[in-house]
């Protein structure tokens, strides 16, 4: 990944960005000074701090996109809107998101004068849904056998497949499909998070599958990764290490709990959303089968993980037992928006560096301690593009 | 993109027949690189586990109940993917836990042998808890080329699958049909070398009288035999082995690296070596029983 191979600018169009990976990439984006403009839409509003970014209001449909990538004459288009993980919205919602937005967000790069020559789509692992006679490592080529068993691998095996008809109708476009393990990190809010979270963790009797995490931050880089090289293709994006259920309870230092029956089980965790656990049933197929994926294809394009499976474990374990010693307690003084864009805009500050803006400024918020990562600082320390 | 990402269940013969799920040759630099501080590798396999199982039921079985007898142990390599094919019987059948005792006890550079088990037991509870820890992995064709090619471990086939296990006791020695060469085809893409393997008297330690149809639908086990002690001793009895003496040889492995690497290259070949490589077997479990003076003694 150097900046020889990066074409010299970038104008770049975000989707979602009020999701904690459209936010976190936006940000990440624009401390590349190669990136010329970055605009992200959502329905919602952005949660994080964004400096350059530019917000655009649009409906869950994504419906007027196409005249935002015309007008702005957007040549990226980063797409992390996809929902995988049913707690997150409504049902509906998500299918509404998930498949018609995706079939809208395709459409705005399709016409025959569209300025965009590469699409990043993240997806997610649930593709490959989880069956009894899985390989023990999902290399990309391997189809799925069997049809999708819940509405979210349903969405995510339609959106794919509108994405690949698109690739396979616009060869001159660049397409990346990233697959993501479970992510773990301390930002991210994920079901299977809520669930190593309770002090007692739950499985299903006579089952300790095996899981694949990717950290947070591994997640992002790699979305910058493709951002900014040419990866056509799909390519799994999961740490390495697979672990058993079971060692994630340990290395998390809670306990197992094996209380759901292995047969009835849909029935058995009736009560247990009741009490407010709330378990989509995608979950239920990875606790009872597990998922491993194989990452080489992408390590293979020149990305490297920071954290292995252990290690994100190990970092979430490291985050909750901080959590209960923090909450509470305000995050010491870093970052203020308005003294922040008064020394950014204002006419009366005095610039003595030409540039400098890009590098003075901690895109982050206050809570996180590194803003983009080692490699990313790298390479601003670079001449760039 | 793959043409078939979007296809969705395949015809069930066409499944069998071909190699679906197959990984494109992938860099082994790349693989992920072993963490010292974990005891469970990246197949669910568990060091303590293992240990345990094999310090005790192994143990005694391998050296008091079956007194097992080893010949030809240097004909498994010492390094690089083999693909080991053995016949196979018996309820719970006793004979890969020995073969890979065997390989333990015996080899000069012992290493762990993967057993290929019906994708079955993953989707049954305990059993799918309980054997990857000891060193099972389910026989996909995948995991198969990744164990062989990437990893260079040896891999343990029974190409009859479980019409050998389901046989009866009056079939005893007599091998079932070897698929369709799909054992011949993985050592070939991955160039791994292949073993035959002959074990005597795991007919005799675990007979099997009759097979239920019935308790087999009731229970949703791959079948539901009967035997002297099960089901009459309930789970348990699964465990029941009478003590005959074990014989394992190893025989002369098969250089596949000669063969080429694209077994759909040449179907025949597959086929030759397959029934090659069955004809060896039999011969020698023939032979073996031959001089066999006494099930129970040797």
């Amino acid at each position: 990944m150097s900046p020889v191979d990066r074409p010299p600018a970038r104008r770049v169009l975000v989707t979602g960005l009020a999701t904690y990976w459209g936010g976190r990439l936006a940000q990440a984006l624009e401390s590349f000074p190669e990136v010329e403009a970055i605009i992200g839409v959502d329905s919602r509003e952005p949660t994080r701090e964004l400096e350059r970014t530019e917000y655009v209001k649009v409906g869950t449909q994504h419906s007027l996109i196409q005249r935002i990538v015309k007008a702005a004459e957007i040549d990226t288009v980063i797409d992390t809107r996809l929902t995988v993980d049913s707690i997150a919205t409504s049902r509906g919602d998500a299918h509404e998101n998930n498949v018609i937005g995706t079939l809208n967000i395709l459409a705005a790069c399709t016409g025959e004068d569209s300025p965009v020559r590469k699409l990043v789509f993240k997806s997610s692992a649930h593709w490959y849904g989880c069956e009894q006679d899985d390989p023990a490592f999902f290399t990309e080529e391997i189809g799925r056998k069997h049809p999708p068993r819940t509405p979210i691998e349903r969405d995510i095996v339609e959106a794919e497949a509108a994405v690949a008809d698109f690739a396979e109708k616009r060869r001159d476009v660049t397409v990346t499909v990233l697959r993501c393990a479970n992510v773990l990190g301390p930002d991210v809010d994920t079901s299977h998070i809520r669930m190593v979270t309770l002090p007692m963790v739950p499985m299903i009797l006579g089952f300790d599958p095996r899981y694949q995490f990717a950290h947070e931050d591994d997640v992002v880089h790699a979305l910058e990764h493709a951002a900014f090289n040419d990866v056509d293709g799909i390519y799994n994006v999961a740490a390495d290490g697979v672990l058993a259920l079971s060692e994630v309870i340990g290395l998390l230092g809670k306990r197992p709990l094996p209380v759901l029956p292995p047969w009835g089980t849909g029935l058995a965790v009736g009560p247990l959303r009741r009490l407010g656990f709330r378990v989509p049933d995608e979950m239920l197929n990875q606790l009872r089968f597990g998922r491993g994926l194989d990452n080489r294809k992408f390590k293979a394009t020149g990305f490297r993980y920071e954290f292995t499976s252990r290690e994100a474990v190990l970092k979430l374990g490291e985050h909750l037992r901080l959590r209960p010693v923090l909450s509470g307690v305000k995050s010491p003084y870093r970052y203020e928006r308005e003294v922040e864009e008064f020394l950014r805009w204002s006419p009366n500050v005095r610039r003595e560096r030409a540039g400098a803006d890009a590098g003075l400024f901690d895109p982050s918020p206050p809570t996180r301690e590194a803003p983009a990562g080692p490699r990313s600082q790298t390479e601003l320390s670079e001449p760039g593009g | 993109m793959t043409p078939d990402r979007t296809s969705l269940a395949g015809a069930p013969d066409e499944r069998e027949q071909e190699a679906p799920a197959l990984p494109a040759v992938r860099d082994r630099d790349l693989l992920p690189a072993i963490e010292p501080e974990r005891r469970v590798n990246d197949w669910g396999r568990s060091e303590r586990i293992e240990e345990i199982f094999d310090r005790t039921v192994v143990e005694f079985f391998y050296r008091y109940w079956f007194r097992a007898e080893i010949e030809g142990i240097e004909n498994v390599p010492s390094e690089g993917g083999a693909l080991l094919v053995s016949n196979h019987s018996g309820a719970l059948p006793p004979d890969a836990a020995m073969i890979a005792k065997a390989i333990r006890e015996e080899h000069p550079n012992p290493r762990p042998l993967n057993i290929t088990v019906e994708h079955f037991f993953k989707g049954y509870p305990l059993f799918s808890m309980l054997i990857p820890k000891i060193g099972c992995v389910a026989a996909h064709p995948a995991n198969v080329q990744r164990l062989l090619y990437d990893e260079e471990q040896l891999v343990l086939v029974f190409p009859e699958g479980r019409k050998g296990t389901e046989k009866l006791y009056s079939q005893r020695y007599r091998l079932r049909r070897f698929g369709r060469g799909g054992f011949v085809a993985a050592a070939m893409r991955a160039r791994a070398k292949l073993v035959p393997v002959c074990v005597v008297g795991a007919e005799e330690a675990a007979p099997i009288f009759a097979q239920s149809g019935l308790m087999k639908r009731l229970t949703g086990l791959l079948y539901f035999p009967i035997t002297p002690t099960f089901p009459w001793m309930g789970p348990l009895g699964m465990l029941g082995y009478l003590p005959a003496k074990f014989r394992v040889r190893f025989l002369e492995p098969i250089d596949t690296a000669e063969l080429g690497a694209d077994p759909d290259d040449d179907k025949a070949l597959v086929q030759t070596i397959s029934q090659e490589v069955r004809v060896r077997i039999q011969e020698n479990l023939h032979e073996m029983v031959g001089e066999r003076q006494s099930v129970w003694l040797g």
